[in-house]
């Protein structure tokens, strides 16, 4: 493909942008159409893969793999669902607290888990996430085991009305858009180097005179609170809040999602949250076994994809 | 106090199965490496097995030992056509195909035996309950469980420290380079450990089995409890793992029994029972990371880790 100073346009480069208008464009195909359900799903898309979006930071370019990121799903989400029963609407107050809860979350966790390495690192995350699983079962009052159902929308003092659903799906793709470019410009910036770079060798960075363990929580608590808000927008899309939605699988789902769209890559998590959950929904209309087909493709992108599909697409190995 | 014992019996009995899943764990991620998410379905398909061949052959014990067998032939199976390809590979990639492999046995065993549970019946002699100490009775099958599983636990110990391949298992999991340009069969070793460890999930479903029922899912919930044990144990070690699987039964079944009583010394007996079983479910969690911040890799680190 050429654009105009004759240069070749990357394909990693047309994809994405190609991926970025066709998202715009969803809503509109939902009105022309009549059929909402697509827009319904896509909004889901955008806030899942805002939640690898975050996995993605730590995990893909710092290198702390967490099987834990569902919890901060179900913080943001249960931050938004408290408050609403307790008759706090507000999404002015929901959001912050939803954000806030998470980070502090992810700050109290990452102060303990970053003292540990590689697997262990892996299974403490899981751990926590396991206790916040637990104690969102205990809450009796906000529905234990069976979740609750949240009766109205964050409310922005007329601003923003979310129950318009084309409004909704536009404000979670603006904030996708904007966590994204955040991420790029955390993960190009100093700060961001020396993430990367206590990624592949710690033990030199400290060497050379950086407390690595303070960038890597402070990089886990933006991860964290990313993931909350996230979370939040969650509750708001399915009204509902469950403890399933923290379920370790649920931290798995988001593991792959990452994995799949390609780690390292700044949009393969929304090529990854996009394909995972378009194929699941696809497969259910064919079969009704639809897992029969995505585990064995999965298994296949483990063993013969490097880099996942950002790196089909691109043709670079990961490094 | 005769609760208490019986809570205590309760607690080593949990222990001793989630010994056999985490002996299967650790030995696989102490020699190839590997994280694998699809263990706890190999205990849901040796309970499912069992269930099976225990109709068909009319007796719980043929039942039983067709379905190790089975679950054994599986678990190598498995490891030639798919496991093989992700040694040496990424842990993150091992997550994925494990995770891609735990979602389609679950929808293969609904394929295949249906989504409603199955349940696995006892014969008759086992049904009873042995008077322990006066007033105490206790089930035979629970008692039965721990014996066997005892006894299981004990031949381990003998393979892999007492036997030819016990010694190839540990040099591997120590060297593995060194052990292959030694002329061993490297792939042979590997794919016989991944059947063993397959085996012992099996068995341990489907000792479980009559105790709760046969269904889809059984094994995700244990697995995590499996690596919850292997991580405390120190990943790679047996010893370990057997230490913190009695650990963590003990304090599950001890946690789950007692902590709604001692709640409701301060709170609403409703509110009690639901706060106590979410307290008590978040025992283990909080055991494994009491652990691993005082010892960041496990109680008995792996000598060549």
């Amino acid at each position: 493909m050429r654009i105009w100073d004759g240069k070749e346009l990357p394909p990693r480069v047309a994809v994405n942008i190609g991926l970025l208008v066709v998202l715009a464009l969803v809503p509109v195909y939902s009105a022309f159409s009549g059929d909402p359900f697509v827009m319904t799903l896509f909004t889901r898309v955008l806030i899942l893969a805002m939640a690898a979006l975050s996995l993605n930071l730590i995990m893909g370019f710092g290198g702390m793999v967490s099987f834990g990121h569902a919890a901060y799903l179900g913080i943001g989400g249960y931050a938004v669902g408290i408050l609403a029963k307790e008759g706090v609407g507000s999404g002015f107050v929901q959001w912050p607290v939803a954000i806030a809860a998470s980070a502090l979350y992810a700050l109290v966790i990452g102060a303990l888990c970053l003292r540990t390495r590689g697997v262990y690192f892996i299974m403490i995350t899981l751990a926590f996430a396991q206790m916040i699983y637990y104690v969102a079962i205990g809450l009796d009052r906000y529905g234990g085991d069976d979740g609750l159902t949240i009766y109205h929308d964050s409310q922005f003092g007329g601003f923003i009305d979310l129950s318009n659903r084309t409004l909704f799906y536009y404000l979670c793709f603006a904030l996708l858009l904007t966590s994204t470019y955040l991420v790029w410009r955390i993960v190009n910036s100093r700060f961001g180097l020396v993430i990367r770079g206590a990624r592949s060798n710690e033990r030199r960075m400290r060497a050379i005179g950086f407390p690595t363990f303070r960038y890597k929580l402070t990089c886990f608590v933006i991860a964290g609170a990313m993931c909350g808000l996230a979370g939040a927008l969650l509750a708001n899309h399915t009204n509902y809040i469950s403890p399933a939605m923290m379920h370790w699988t649920r931290s798995g789902d988001l593991m792959v999602m990452v994995v799949l769209g390609g780690m390292n890559a700044m949009f393969g998590p929304l090529i990854g949250a996009m394909t995972f959950l378009l194929l699941e929904e696809a497969l259910s209309h064919i079969t009704d076994y639809p897992n029969l087909v995505i585990g064995p493709l999965l298994l296949a992108v483990a063993i013969y994809v490097n880099g996942g599909i950002d790196g089909l697409i691109s043709g670079v190995r990961r490094g | 106090m005769l609760y208490f014992i019986e809570q205590l019996l309760n607690g080593i009995q949990l222990g001793m199965l989630l010994f056999l899943l985490a002996a299967g764990l650790t030995l696989i991620f102490g020699i190839m490496d590997l994280i694998n998410l699809a263990h706890g379905s190999l205990y849901m398909i040796g309970a499912y097995f069992a269930a099976t061949f225990a109709e068909w052959t009319n007796s719980f014990v043929l039942g039983a030992a067709l379905a190790v067998v089975a679950t054994l032939a599986v678990g190598m199976a498995l490891e030639v056509i798919a496991i093989r390809r992700l040694y040496g590979r990424d842990h993150l990639d091992h997550v994925l195909g494990t995770f891609g492999l735990l979602l389609f046995f679950d929808e293969l065993v609904r394929l295949i035996w249906g989504p409603a549970g199955l349940t696995l019946s006892l014969p008759s002699q086992m049904l009873s309950a042995v008077q322990l100490l006066p007033g105490l009775y206790y089930p035979t099958y629970r008692l039965v469980i721990i014996g066997v599983t005892l006894a299981v636990a004990l031949a381990l110990y003998i393979v892999v420290m007492r036997t030819r391949l016990g010694m190839l298992i540990r040099a591997g999991a120590s060297n593995r380079e060194m052990v292959g340009a030694l002329g061993v069969n490297i792939k042979l070793l590997y794919t016989l450990v991944f059947g063993i460890g397959a085996a012992l999930a099996g068995f341990a479903g489907l000792m479980q089995a009559p105790i709760l029922t046969v269904q889809i899912g059984m094994g995700e919930n244990i697995l995590i409890v499996a690596f919850v044990v292997v991580t405390i144990g120190g990943i790679g070690s047996i010893r370990g793992a057997f230490v913190a699987a009695l650990l963590v039964g003990l304090v599950d079944t001890i946690g789950r029994a007692f902590v709604p009583d001692i709640l409701h010394r301060f709170v609403s007996e409703s509110a009690a029972s639901n706060l106590g079983r979410s307290l008590s479910s978040m025992m283990i969690y909080l055991l494994m990371a009491i652990v691993l911040i005082v010892r960041p890799e496990g109680l008995f680190p792996a000598a060549s880790k």
